[in-house]
C-alpha cells in the first residue's frame, strides 16, 4: 500500500460539477460566465468536435464501413464514446429484471452523439399525478421553468414552430426546415389516420446565432457531433466557452469515487481517480454539483456514506436510486414502393427528423395513462455496412423497372434492384412516457465493485400494463399511418402481448431519469424544487436524477432549464453565502 | 477423379496449383487497387485503444489463399462489372469480408462453411473446386443456390442458399461502402450544402406540394 496515497488540490473551488453532459456543461457555463471558479470532473477524455473528427467522412475511411462495435454501439462513426457495456465497469440485475445502462465516458458525455430532439415539458406534465392520480406532482408548474426555457432557446438554438398546442408549449424557435419527401408522404398519411404532424424541433442552427458557431450544413450527421458547433453538444456549446473564462478547470478521465462530507455532513469536496495514473485525489469547493447521469448520480451518493449520512449522502428519505424510469419506445420500418426508382438528389438535411407527431389523444379516452410522441425516418441515407441486406426478401415482390423477377439472384441484374430500391425506406417510433414507480430503482449492489474499487449498481427494474398497452397502441397507429401511406412493413409487425408489444427494453431508449427525484416533502423526495438535497444544502443534482415524471418529451432541453436555473439560485447564494 | 478421390484430393489440400496461383495473383492485383480507395493511415477520430485495434484488424487476416479467391470469384459473380460501375473485386469487396470477419466473428464459420460446402458440391458435381470449374459451370452451381424460392424444399441446397444470402449480403455491404458503389448508387450528400427542399421537378412528379405555412415557416436559401 506505499505507494497509495490521496492527493489533495490546495485550490478550494467555488463549485465542483460531476459530468460534463447536458446539465453538468449548462452549470460549468453559467457559473463560469458568473465569475465562479468552477471544477468540472469528467470520466473520459476531453473531446473537441472541432478537432475529433467523424464527420464527413466516408463509410470506407472506417475498416468495417461503419458497423457498430463495442466502444461504439451506435456505428463507427457516432460521437459519443463508451456504450452499454464498458470493460471494467460492471451493472447487475435482480433476477428477471432487466435495464440497459448507456454510460459515455469522454467530455460532452451523451450530448455528443443526441437526437438533438429539444421539447419543452408542458404544463400538464409537471402535474400528472393531479390528472390520472399516478405518480406524484412536481413541486414546480410550467410558470416556474418557462423563464429558463425561453433563455436556454435564445442561448443554445432549436429550430420549430409555434402552434399554440397547451402541452407542447410555443418557445423562441429558428426556422425549420422543409420536409423531405418521406416527410411529405407521411404528413399525408398521418393526417389520414387523425395524426397532427408538425415541424421538427431540434437544437440545429438554420440560421447564426452568434459569432463562435457555425450554421446548419444540412449533412445529416448531428450523430457524429459538429465541427461548425451548428448542433448542440455540451462539448462545444458550454465547455468551450466556459474555458475561455479562464474561470474553470476540467479534469478529464477522473472517475468520482465520492462525495466528501465534514462533520456537519456539508459537502467539501469529491474524490476521484485518475484514470491516467490511477491515482487517488480529492478536489474540495462550497458546492458539489452532481451531473453524472441519473444513474451514477444515485451511485455517488449512496456510496457516499458518513456518520452523518449514514444511507448514503442526502438519502435519510431512501429515495435515492427509486423512480428510475427511462422513456417508453416501440417502432416500425419498411419501405415505400412509390419512391421506388426515385431521382437522386441530396436529401441528408439535418441530422434529424424535419417533422414530428407531438401526442394528440386525451388519455382519459385510453386505456393507458400517459401518452407518447412519434419520430419519423426515411430516404435517402448514406451507404454503410448493412446496405441492401435480405434483398432477396424484396426483389421478388415487386417488379424493377416494370420487370417481374425471381427473388434472389445476382450478377447485372441484381445491381438494378439495388439501384431501384435505394432510398425507399421509411419508418417511425414512439418515445412515450412511463410511469415513475417506487419499486423501479437501482441500489449499491454490496458484493461487486469496479476496477475502481467503486461498489457498482444493481437494477430492479419492470414495465407494467400501462406501458405494455401504450407500446400496443403505438403499433396499432402506426400500422395505420403506413398502411394509409401505401407502405410495406418488412419489421416490428409481428408484436403481440408475447412480447410485450415489442416494447423496448428499460434503458434502452437512454432517457434515464427520477432517482434523485425533487419534491417539498423531504420524507419523499431528495431534492427541494431548486435541484438542492434536502439534507446537504450545497450539494446539488442537475442531471435527469431530479425528475418527478419525463412527459413524453426527450428530457434533454428540460435538463438544461432546470440545471440554469439551479445554477442561477447557486450563483445567488453564494453571493448571500447562504450555503 | 471420382468423388471420394476428389473429396480425399480437397480435404489434401491438393487442389492444382496453377489455378490457385493464378486466382491469387488476380486477387492480390485487385486488392491492390481497391486498397487504394482505402485509407493506409487511420482518418476518422479514433481513441488511442480504438486507433490499436483497428490497425490490428487492417493488418489481419482470417481466410486462406484458396478461400479468398474462391471469395473473389463469388463476389464478382454477384456484383459483376456493369456499363454503371465495376466488379466488386474492384471494389476490394474480398478483402472487406476479409477484415470485417475479424472484425465481426461471427460471420467467420458461416463464410468459410460456406465456401467449403460450395467446394464439395462442385466436387461431387464436376470433380474440381468450384474455382476450378469452368465459367458455364460455376454459374450451374450458383443457380442452385442464388434463387430461394426455386430452391425451397431442397434439403440438399438448403445450407448453400443460406450461405449465398450471406454472401450477396456481404458483398452488397463492400460493394455500396466503396467509392465506386456508392458513385454507382447515386447517393449525392455528405457534402456541406444549403437544405431548399425538395427539387421542384421531383414535387411534380409525385403530385405533391408544400402548404404555404411550410413555405412562409420553412427556412430557405
Amino acid at each position: 500500500m506505499g505507494e497509495l496515497q490521496i492527493k489533495k488540490q490546495p485550490t478550494r473551488y467555488d463549485a465542483i460539477i460531476v459530468g460534463s453532459g447536458a446539465g453538468g456543461g449548462m452549470a460549468a457555463y453559467t457559473l463560469s460566465k458568473a465569475g465562479l471558479k468552477v471544477c468540472l470532473l469528467e470520466a473520459g477524455p476531453m473531446y473537441d468536435p472541432k478537432k475529433d473528427i467523424t464527420q464527413f467522412k466516408w463509410p470506407y475511411e472506417s475498416v468495417r464501413r461503419g458497423a457498430s462495435t463495442k466502444t461504439r454501439p451506435f456505428g463507427d462513426f457516432d460521437a459519443c464514446l463508451g456504450g452499454w457495456e464498458i470493460d471494467g465497469e460492471p451493472y447487475t440485475h435482480a433476477e428477471g429484471d432487466q435495464w440497459m445502462w448507456w454510460r459515455a465516458r469522454m467530455l460532452g458525455g451523451r450530448t455528443n452523439h443526441w437526437g438533438r430532439i429539444s421539447l419543452r415539458f408542458g404544463p400538464h406534465d409537471f402535474k400528472r399525478y393531479s390528472i390520472d392520480g399516478l405518480g406524484d406532482n412536481w413541486p414546480i408548474g410550467y410558470e416556474d421553468i418557462k423563464p429558463y426555457y425561453d433563455k436556454l432557446d435564445q442561448l443554445v438554438g432549436v429550430f420549430g414552430t409555434n402552434e399554440g398546442l397547451e402541452n407542447d408549449p410555443d418557445g423562441f424557435f429558428l426556422p425549420p426546415p422543409k420536409p423531405r419527401l418521406h416527410e411529405l408522404f407521411i404528413k399525408e398519411a398521418a393526417t389520414k389516420t387523425n395524426v397532427r404532424v408538425i415541424p421538427g424541433r431540434l437544437s440545429m442552427l438554420t440560421k447564426p446565432i452568434n459569432s463562435e458557431r457555425g450554421a446548419c450544413v444540412y449533412c445529416g450527421q448531428c450523430n457524429r457531433a459538429c465541427q461548425f458547433y451548428a448542433d448542440f453538444s455540451s462539448s462545444s456549446v458550454f465547455i468551450q466557452p466556459a474555458l475561455k473564462t479562464g474561470n474553470i478547470d476540467v479534469i478529464c478521465n477522473a472517475m468520482a469515487r465520492e462525495v466528501i462530507t465534514n462533520n456537519e455532513g456539508k459537502a467539501t469536496g469529491v474524490s476521484y481517480v485518475n484514470k491516467d495514473d490511477m491515482m487517488e485525489y480529492e478536489v474540495s469547493g462550497k458546492i458539489v454539483i452532481l451531473a453524472a447521469s441519473a444513474c451514477e448520480s444515485a451511485r455517488l451518493m449512496l456510496n457516499s456514506k458518513s456518520p452523518r449520512h449514514p444511507n448514503g449522502l442526502g438519502n435519510g428519505s431512501g429515495v435515492v436510486g427509486k423512480y428510475l424510469h427511462d422513456s417508453t419506445g416501440a417502432a416500425v420500418g419498411g419501405y415505400l414502393p412509390k419512391l421506388f426508382g426515385r431521382k437522386r438528389y441530396n436529401e441528408d438535411g439535418v441530422g434529424g427528423m424535419h417533422v414530428y407527431s407531438p401526442w394528440w389523444l386525451d388519455n382519459k379516452k385510453l386505456d393507458f395513462p400517459r401518452g407518447y410522441h412519434i419520430e419519423y425516418w426515411g430516404g435517402m441515407d448514406m451507404p454503410a455496412y448493412g446496405f441492401g441486406g435480405g434483398i432477396q426478401g424484396k426483389n421478388g415482390k415487386h417488379p424493377v423497372n416494370g420487370k417481374q423477377k425471381e427473388a434472389g439472384g445476382y450478377g447485372k441484374s441484381l445491381k438494378e434492384d439495388y439501384r431501384f430500391f435505394y432510398g425507399a425506406g421509411v419508418g417511425m417510433a414512439g418515445r412515450g412516457e412511463a410511469i415513475a414507480r417506487e419499486d423501479n430503482y437501482c441500489e449499491i449492489d454490496n458484493n461487486v465493485v469496479d476496477k475502481f474499487g467503486i461498489p457498482v449498481l444493481k437494477f430492479h427494474t419492470k414495465y407494467s400494463d400501462y406501458e405494455v398497452k401504450q407500446a400496443r397502441h403505438m403499433k396499432e397507429t402506426f400500422r395505420e399511418i403506413m398502411h394509409n401511406m401505401g407502405a410495406v412493413i418488412t419489421w416490428g409487425d409481428t408484436d403481440d402481448d408475447k412480447n410485450e408489444w415489442g416494447l423496448s427494453t428499460p434503458g434502452e431508449i437512454i432517457h434515464e431519469a427520477g432517482t434523485v427525484r425533487m419534491g417539498d416533502d423531504p420524507k419523499k423526495s431528495a431534492l427541494n424544487k431548486w435541484n438542492q438535497a434536502h439534507e446537504c444544502q450545497n450539494l446539488f443534482v442537475v442531471d435527469g436524477g431530479p425528475f418527478v415524471s419525463q412527459a413524453d418529451k426527450n428530457i434533454t432541453w428540460t435538463i438544461m432549464a432546470l440545471s440554469m436555473r439551479a445554477s442561477e439560485y447557486i450563483i445567488d447564494g453564494l453571493k448571500k453565502n447562504s450555503f | 477423379m471420382d468423388r471420394r478421390q476428389s473429396l480425399k484430393a480437397l480435404a489434401l489440400g491438393s487442389v492444382s496449383s496453377a489455378v490457385l496461383l493464378d486466382a491469387c495473383k488476380l486477387m492480390d492485383k485487385k486488392t491492390e487497387e481497391a486498397k487504394a480507395g482505402l485509407p493506409g493511415e487511420l482518418t476518422i477520430y479514433r481513441t488511442p485503444e480504438e486507433a490499436e485495434r483497428d490497425k490490428k484488424i487492417l493488418a489481419s487476416h482470417y481466410y486462406n489463399d484458396h478461400e479468398m479467391a474462391t471469395m473473389t470469384v463469388l463476389c464478382d459473380i454477384i456484383i459483376p462489372k456493369d456499363e454503371v460501375s465495376g466488379s466488386a473485386s474492384e471494389a476490394g469487396v474480398p478483402a472487406f469480408i476479409d477484415t470485417i470477419s475479424i472484425d465481426i466473428p461471427s460471420h467467420q464459420v458461416p463464410v468459410r462453411g460456406g465456401l467449403r460446402w460450395l467446394d464439395v458440391q462442385c466436387m461431387r458435381r464436376y470433380g474440381k473446386p468450384f474455382i476450378e470449374c469452368t465459367q458455364q459451370q460455376q454459374i450451374e452451381m450458383v443457380d442452385l443456390i442464388a434463387y430461394p424460392e426455386r430452391a425451397k424444399g431442397n434439403a440438399e441446397l438448403a445450407p448453400g442458399v443460406s450461405f449465398f444470402n450471406h454472401m450477396r449480403d456481404l458483398t452488397a455491404s463492400g460493394f455500396y461502402s466503396s467509392k465506386i458503389g456508392i458513385a454507382d448508387i447515386g447517393y449525392m450528400g455528405n457534402t456541406p450544402n444549403q437544405w431548399n427542399g425538395v427539387p421542384a421537378d421531383v414535387l411534380k412528379q409525385y403530385g405533391i406540394s408544400y402548404t404555404e405555412k411550410e413555405l412562409k415557416e420553412c427556412v430557405s436559401y
